[in-house]
Protein backbone atom coordinates (compact mmCIF):
# COMPACT_ATOMS: atom_id res chain seq x y z
CA UNK A 1 0.00 0.00 0.00
CA UNK A 2 2.80 2.42 1.24
CA UNK A 3 5.06 3.40 -1.69
CA UNK A 4 7.73 1.35 -0.88
CA UNK A 5 9.92 2.18 -4.23
CA UNK A 6 12.61 4.42 -2.41
CA UNK A 7 15.47 1.92 -2.92
CA UNK A 8 18.33 2.76 -4.62
CA UNK A 9 18.84 0.29 -7.56
CA UNK A 10 22.45 -0.32 -7.85
CA UNK A 11 22.31 -1.56 -11.60
CA UNK A 12 20.76 1.58 -12.89
CA UNK A 13 23.51 2.81 -15.80
CA UNK A 14 24.12 6.35 -15.13
CA UNK A 15 24.90 8.50 -17.98
CA UNK A 16 28.10 9.17 -18.75
CA UNK A 17 29.80 11.83 -17.42
CA UNK A 18 30.72 14.71 -19.72
CA UNK A 19 29.10 17.46 -21.68
CA UNK A 20 25.24 17.11 -22.38
CA UNK A 21 23.56 18.86 -24.31
CA UNK A 22 21.60 21.74 -23.39
CA UNK A 23 18.05 20.05 -25.00
CA UNK A 24 19.03 16.80 -23.06
CA UNK A 25 19.98 18.75 -19.89
CA UNK A 26 16.18 20.67 -20.06
CA UNK A 27 14.28 16.65 -20.30
CA UNK A 28 16.37 15.08 -17.74
CA UNK A 29 15.46 18.00 -15.58
CA UNK A 30 11.51 18.14 -16.54
CA UNK A 31 11.80 14.31 -15.50
CA UNK A 32 13.24 15.41 -12.62
CA UNK A 33 10.29 17.72 -11.78
CA UNK A 34 7.51 15.04 -13.35
CA UNK A 35 9.24 12.88 -10.46
CA UNK A 36 9.35 14.78 -7.70
CA UNK A 37 5.59 15.82 -8.74
CA UNK A 38 4.07 12.73 -8.48
CA UNK A 39 6.01 11.57 -5.66
CA UNK A 40 4.39 14.61 -3.52
CA UNK A 41 0.79 13.97 -5.16
CA UNK A 42 1.43 10.26 -4.38
CA UNK A 43 2.56 10.60 -0.76
CA UNK A 44 -0.95 12.40 -0.31
CA UNK A 45 -2.99 9.26 -1.39
CA UNK A 46 -1.03 6.91 0.01
CA UNK A 47 -1.65 8.55 3.27
CA UNK A 48 -4.80 6.24 5.55
CA UNK A 49 -7.91 8.51 4.98
CA UNK A 50 -9.18 10.39 7.84
CA UNK A 51 -12.48 8.39 9.48
CA UNK A 52 -13.94 11.37 9.23
CA UNK A 53 -14.58 10.86 5.72
CA UNK A 54 -15.90 7.59 5.81
CA UNK A 55 -18.76 8.36 8.51
CA UNK A 56 -19.85 11.71 6.61
CA UNK A 57 -20.65 9.97 3.62
CA UNK A 58 -22.30 6.90 5.59
CA UNK A 59 -24.38 9.38 7.31
CA UNK A 60 -25.55 11.11 4.66
CA UNK A 61 -26.17 7.62 2.54
CA UNK A 62 -28.40 6.63 5.89
CA UNK A 63 -30.02 10.11 5.86
CA UNK A 64 -30.99 9.86 2.13
CA UNK A 65 -32.34 6.52 2.82
CA UNK A 66 -34.63 7.87 5.45
CA UNK A 67 -36.02 10.49 3.58
CA UNK A 68 -36.42 8.55 0.55
CA UNK A 69 -38.58 5.82 1.97
CA UNK B 1 -35.21 -4.88 -0.47
CA UNK B 2 -35.96 -8.03 -2.34
CA UNK B 3 -39.26 -6.64 -2.77
CA UNK B 4 -38.54 -3.14 -4.05
CA UNK B 5 -39.75 -3.24 -7.95
CA UNK B 6 -36.49 -2.97 -10.26
CA UNK B 7 -36.29 0.15 -10.90
CA UNK B 8 -35.44 1.31 -7.48
CA UNK B 9 -32.96 -1.88 -6.92
CA UNK B 10 -31.48 -0.67 -10.11
CA UNK B 11 -31.27 2.87 -8.90
CA UNK B 12 -29.66 1.60 -5.22
CA UNK B 13 -27.34 -0.64 -6.83
CA UNK B 14 -26.46 2.48 -8.79
CA UNK B 15 -26.08 4.29 -5.87
CA UNK B 16 -23.84 1.58 -3.91
CA UNK B 17 -21.14 1.75 -7.16
CA UNK B 18 -21.10 4.80 -7.21
CA UNK B 19 -20.16 5.01 -3.53
CA UNK B 20 -17.26 3.00 -4.05
CA UNK B 21 -15.49 4.81 -6.61
CA UNK B 22 -16.25 7.42 -4.68
CA UNK B 23 -14.61 5.90 -1.80
CA UNK B 24 -11.89 4.87 -3.70
CA UNK B 25 -11.52 8.41 -5.15
CA UNK B 26 -11.08 9.98 -1.49
CA UNK B 27 -7.39 9.60 -1.44
CA UNK B 28 -7.35 11.71 -4.73
CA UNK B 29 -9.31 14.17 -4.25
CA UNK B 30 -7.29 14.74 -0.84
CA UNK B 31 -4.25 14.88 -2.89
CA UNK B 32 -5.77 17.30 -5.17
CA UNK B 33 -7.20 19.34 -2.61
CA UNK B 34 -4.29 20.00 -0.66
CA UNK B 35 -2.20 20.57 -3.93
CA UNK B 36 -4.66 23.89 -4.27
CA UNK B 37 -5.01 24.94 -1.14
CA UNK B 38 -1.75 23.83 0.73
CA UNK B 39 -3.26 23.45 4.53
CA UNK B 40 -3.81 20.21 5.18
CA UNK B 41 -6.77 20.79 7.47
CA UNK B 42 -8.31 23.07 4.91
CA UNK B 43 -7.61 20.88 2.14
CA UNK B 44 -8.93 17.85 4.18
CA UNK B 45 -12.55 20.36 4.56
CA UNK B 46 -12.30 20.93 1.04
CA UNK B 47 -11.89 16.96 0.00
CA UNK B 48 -14.81 16.59 2.03
CA UNK B 49 -17.19 19.07 0.66
CA UNK B 50 -16.39 18.13 -2.54
CA UNK B 51 -16.91 14.35 -1.81
CA UNK B 52 -20.42 15.24 -0.48
CA UNK B 53 -21.12 17.90 -3.10
CA UNK B 54 -20.66 14.78 -5.39
CA UNK B 55 -22.28 12.56 -3.38
CA UNK B 56 -25.53 15.10 -3.38
CA UNK B 57 -25.10 15.39 -7.67
CA UNK B 58 -25.12 11.90 -8.30
CA UNK B 59 -27.89 11.28 -10.12
CA UNK B 60 -26.88 13.94 -12.82
CA UNK B 61 -23.17 11.40 -13.42
CA UNK B 62 -23.47 9.91 -16.71
CA UNK B 63 -22.06 6.59 -15.67
CA UNK B 64 -19.35 5.17 -17.97
CA UNK B 65 -17.64 8.78 -17.99
CA UNK B 66 -14.65 9.53 -15.90
CA UNK B 67 -15.46 10.27 -12.63
CA UNK B 68 -11.97 11.12 -10.87
CA UNK B 69 -12.09 13.63 -13.56
CA UNK B 70 -15.35 15.18 -12.56
CA UNK B 71 -15.08 15.12 -9.08
CA UNK B 72 -11.74 16.90 -9.25
CA UNK B 73 -13.53 19.70 -11.20
CA UNK B 74 -16.43 19.52 -8.53
CA UNK B 75 -13.58 19.72 -6.28
CA UNK B 76 -11.96 22.73 -8.16
CA UNK B 77 -14.88 24.50 -8.51
CA UNK B 78 -15.91 24.78 -4.87
CA UNK B 79 -12.14 25.72 -4.16
CA UNK B 80 -12.46 28.76 -6.24
CA UNK B 81 -15.82 29.84 -5.07
CA UNK B 82 -14.93 29.40 -1.55
CA UNK B 83 -11.63 31.50 -1.91
CA UNK B 84 -13.40 34.55 -4.21
CA UNK B 85 -15.61 34.07 -0.91
CA UNK B 86 -12.55 34.63 1.33
CA UNK B 87 -10.03 36.10 -0.70
CA UNK B 88 -8.77 38.27 2.00
CA UNK B 89 -8.19 35.30 4.55
CA UNK B 90 -6.41 33.89 2.07
CA UNK B 91 -4.16 36.38 1.29
CA UNK B 92 -3.36 36.37 4.93
CA UNK B 93 -2.40 32.75 5.22
CA UNK B 94 -0.73 32.73 2.38
CA UNK B 95 2.39 32.30 4.84
CA UNK B 96 1.23 29.28 5.92
CA UNK B 97 -0.08 27.62 2.55
CA UNK B 98 3.97 28.40 1.23
CA UNK B 99 5.06 25.97 3.65
CA UNK B 100 2.36 23.40 3.49
CA UNK B 101 1.59 22.87 0.16
CA UNK B 102 1.40 19.39 -0.21
CA UNK B 103 2.94 19.13 2.95
CA UNK B 104 3.50 15.60 4.63
CA UNK B 105 4.32 14.13 8.12
CA UNK B 106 7.46 12.81 7.03
CA UNK B 107 10.91 13.73 8.33
CA UNK B 108 12.58 11.57 5.89
CA UNK B 109 11.26 13.65 3.01
CA UNK B 110 13.83 14.57 0.34
CA UNK B 111 14.96 17.94 1.35
CA UNK B 112 14.38 18.98 -2.52
CA UNK B 113 10.81 17.96 -2.39
CA UNK B 114 10.27 21.52 -0.03
CA UNK B 115 11.88 23.36 -2.87
CA UNK B 116 9.70 21.54 -5.00
CA UNK B 117 6.75 22.52 -2.93
CA UNK B 118 7.71 26.06 -2.90
CA UNK B 119 8.19 26.59 -6.37
CA UNK B 120 5.15 25.18 -7.09
CA UNK B 121 3.27 27.42 -4.56
CA UNK B 122 5.28 30.35 -6.04
CA UNK B 123 2.96 29.96 -9.38
CA UNK B 124 -0.25 31.15 -10.40
CA UNK B 125 -3.30 29.06 -9.21
CA UNK B 126 -4.23 28.53 -12.65
CA UNK B 127 -0.74 27.09 -13.49
CA UNK B 128 -0.18 25.24 -10.31
CA UNK B 129 -3.40 23.22 -10.81
CA UNK B 130 -2.75 22.60 -14.48
CA UNK B 131 0.83 21.01 -13.97
CA UNK B 132 -0.15 18.87 -10.83
CA UNK B 133 -3.29 17.72 -12.96
CA UNK B 134 -0.97 16.56 -15.94
CA UNK B 135 2.01 16.14 -14.34
CA UNK B 136 1.07 14.36 -10.85
CA UNK B 137 -2.54 13.43 -11.04
CA UNK B 138 -2.04 11.67 -14.79
CA UNK B 139 -4.69 13.24 -16.40
CA UNK B 140 -4.37 13.79 -20.25
CA UNK B 141 -4.57 17.84 -21.37
CA UNK B 142 -7.79 17.16 -22.84
CA UNK B 143 -9.46 15.80 -19.31
CA UNK B 144 -7.63 18.85 -17.53
CA UNK B 145 -8.90 21.21 -20.01
CA UNK B 146 -12.42 19.86 -18.90
CA UNK B 147 -11.71 20.21 -15.33
CA UNK B 148 -9.93 23.57 -15.65
CA UNK B 149 -13.41 24.62 -17.87
CA UNK B 150 -10.60 25.83 -20.65
CA UNK B 151 -9.29 25.06 -23.94
CA UNK B 152 -6.71 22.37 -24.18
CA UNK B 153 -4.51 24.53 -25.92
CA UNK B 154 -4.79 27.01 -22.92
CA UNK B 155 -3.80 23.81 -20.79
CA UNK B 156 -1.10 23.36 -22.87
CA UNK B 157 0.27 26.20 -22.71
CA UNK B 158 -0.26 26.94 -18.77
CA UNK B 159 1.73 23.20 -18.16
CA UNK B 160 4.37 24.34 -20.09
CA UNK B 161 4.88 27.86 -18.46
CA UNK B 162 4.57 26.35 -15.10
CA UNK B 163 7.81 24.06 -16.17
CA UNK B 164 9.40 26.55 -16.89
CA UNK B 165 9.20 28.54 -14.21
CA UNK B 166 9.66 25.25 -11.54
CA UNK B 167 12.45 24.92 -13.33
CA UNK B 168 14.24 28.19 -13.42
CA UNK B 169 13.09 28.49 -9.70
CA UNK B 170 14.70 25.29 -8.20
CA UNK B 171 17.80 26.26 -10.92
CA UNK B 172 18.32 29.49 -9.26
CA UNK B 173 18.07 28.11 -5.76
CA UNK B 174 16.41 31.50 -4.87
CA UNK B 175 14.13 30.37 -2.42
CA UNK B 176 15.13 30.47 1.11
CA UNK B 177 14.08 27.99 3.60
CA UNK B 178 14.61 29.16 7.46
CA UNK B 179 17.00 32.31 6.60
CA UNK B 180 19.27 29.78 4.86
CA UNK B 181 19.82 29.98 1.14
CA UNK B 182 18.49 27.02 -0.58
CA UNK B 183 21.01 26.05 -2.49
CA UNK B 184 21.57 23.24 -5.48
CA UNK B 185 17.51 22.60 -5.37
CA UNK B 186 17.34 21.46 -8.99
CA UNK B 187 20.92 19.08 -8.77
CA UNK B 188 18.90 17.49 -5.55
CA UNK B 189 15.83 16.99 -7.45
CA UNK B 190 17.38 15.36 -10.38
CA UNK B 191 18.98 12.94 -7.54
CA UNK B 192 15.93 12.50 -5.94
CA UNK B 193 14.65 11.98 -9.68
CA UNK B 194 16.89 9.07 -9.96
CA UNK B 195 16.48 7.04 -6.77
CA UNK B 196 12.64 7.40 -7.03
CA UNK B 197 12.66 6.43 -10.01
CA UNK B 198 15.19 3.68 -9.92
CA UNK B 199 12.53 0.82 -8.81
CA UNK B 200 10.08 1.72 -11.32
Amino acid sequence: MIDRKLQPRSGKPRPAEGPRSEGEEARLRQQAIGVGLRHMFDQVVNEPVPDEFLDILRNADLAGKEAGE
Amino acid sequence: MSGTPSTETRSASADNDFKRELVALIPHLRAFARSLCGDPTAADDLAQDAMMKAWDARASFQIGTNMKAWTFMILRNQFYSEKRRSWRQSQLDQDVAERTLLAVDDPEAPIALDELRLALRSLPDEQREALVLVGAGGFAYEEAAEICGCAVGTVKSRVSRARRAVQAALVSGGYERDGAAAGDAMGSILSDAERLSGAR
